[in-house]
């Protein structure tokens, strides 16, 4: 059983009882996740599906922190929270007549695409069921990956990570080039 | 039953194949762009997850940084190219658009 106060360390989010605080919290963000994800695909109402998918962003980060993942969770919540999301509604915002209220989508193919994600999503469980994982139970030692990321975005990963600044500054020149008005091409 | 590498990558999974649906079947291209967003988050999941359960250190939640990076940029070319669609039909819906077909 879970006592109360027994919960202050870390350690004891790990006994042995069947359902302790750590499996809760894991189904509860697992709940959020799948339900809010079903929201954005299933909804017809395209405004309805942005902010279901907050929710989803809010939920996998909730995930990266039960992984000790926590500069991962933080950058979950500013990048896609802060930026991505809301370039989406601005998406949604320019592509569509806001002035009728509900934005509607169709969709097509319906039927074979629920038959083959469902067979792929059946095959792809059964896989992760069945097969017997190495798994390192062991809780890292350190309380924060702030510090050994940085390291390694430095040391290890120190071409990728240049890359990958090279590669935002072209995707965002290359966005703005793209998305500008031009003066003498439309009309 | 305790929480292990195997609940989180079956969370992944259902949530790779929810995105995959909506990327096959919405026929806005924003809704489209969601679906890969999705998927995203799912490969990440898997990611931060072998890296906490497999024995590796931090190289996983590397790689995961690589990819939202990537995602940020893939959004952003992909807002400007659907506002330019839009500009030139009209609409965003990717089944309309086939001028490239006739």
């Amino acid at each position: 059983m879970i006592r109360r106060g027994a919960l202050r360390r870390r350690e004891d989010w790990y006994g042995t009882d069947t359902m302790n605080l750590f499996d809760l919290v894991f189904y509860f963000f697992a709940i959020v996740v799948l339900f809010s994800a079903g929201i954005v695909v299933f909804s017809r109402n395209i405004i309805h599906s942005a902010f279901a998918l907050l929710f989803t962003f809010f939920g996998v980060a909730g995930i990266y922190v039960l992984l000790n993942a926590d500069f991962l969770a933080v950058l979950q919540l500013l990048i896609y929270v802060g930026g991505i999301l809301v370039l989406l509604v601005f998406g949604v915002m320019l592509t569509n007549k806001v002035i009728n209220v509900d934005i509607k989508t169709g969709t097509m193919q319906t039927l074979p695409a629920a038959l083959l994600v469902s067979m792929m999503a059946g095959t792809l469980c059964g896989i992760f069921y069945g097969t017997d994982w190495f798994v390192v139970e062991k809780m890292p030692e350190a309380a924060t990956t702030i510090k050994d990321l940085g390291e390694m975005f430095l040391t290890t990963y120190l071409l990728p990570f240049e890359i990958a600044s090279v590669i935002l500054v072209v995707a965002l020149i290359g966005a703005a080039m793209i998305a500008r008005r031009e003066k003498s091409a439309t009309k | 039953m305790h929480v292990s590498l195997t609940h989180y990558i079956i969370v992944s999974a259902i949530l790779f194949s929810l995105g995959l649906f909506g990327v096959i079947t919405r026929k806005n291209a924003i809704l489209v762009l969601m679906g890969i967003e999705l998927i995203l988050n799912a490969a990440n999941i898997n990611f931060i997850a072998f890296s906490r359960y497999g024995g590796l250190k931090l190289d996983g939640q590397a790689v995961a940084v690589f990819i939202i990076i990537l995602a940020a940029a893939e959004a952003a070319v992909a807002l400007a190219i659907i506002l330019n669609i839009y500009k030139r039909f009209q609409n965003v819906n990717v089944d309309e658009i086939n001028t490239l077909k006739e």
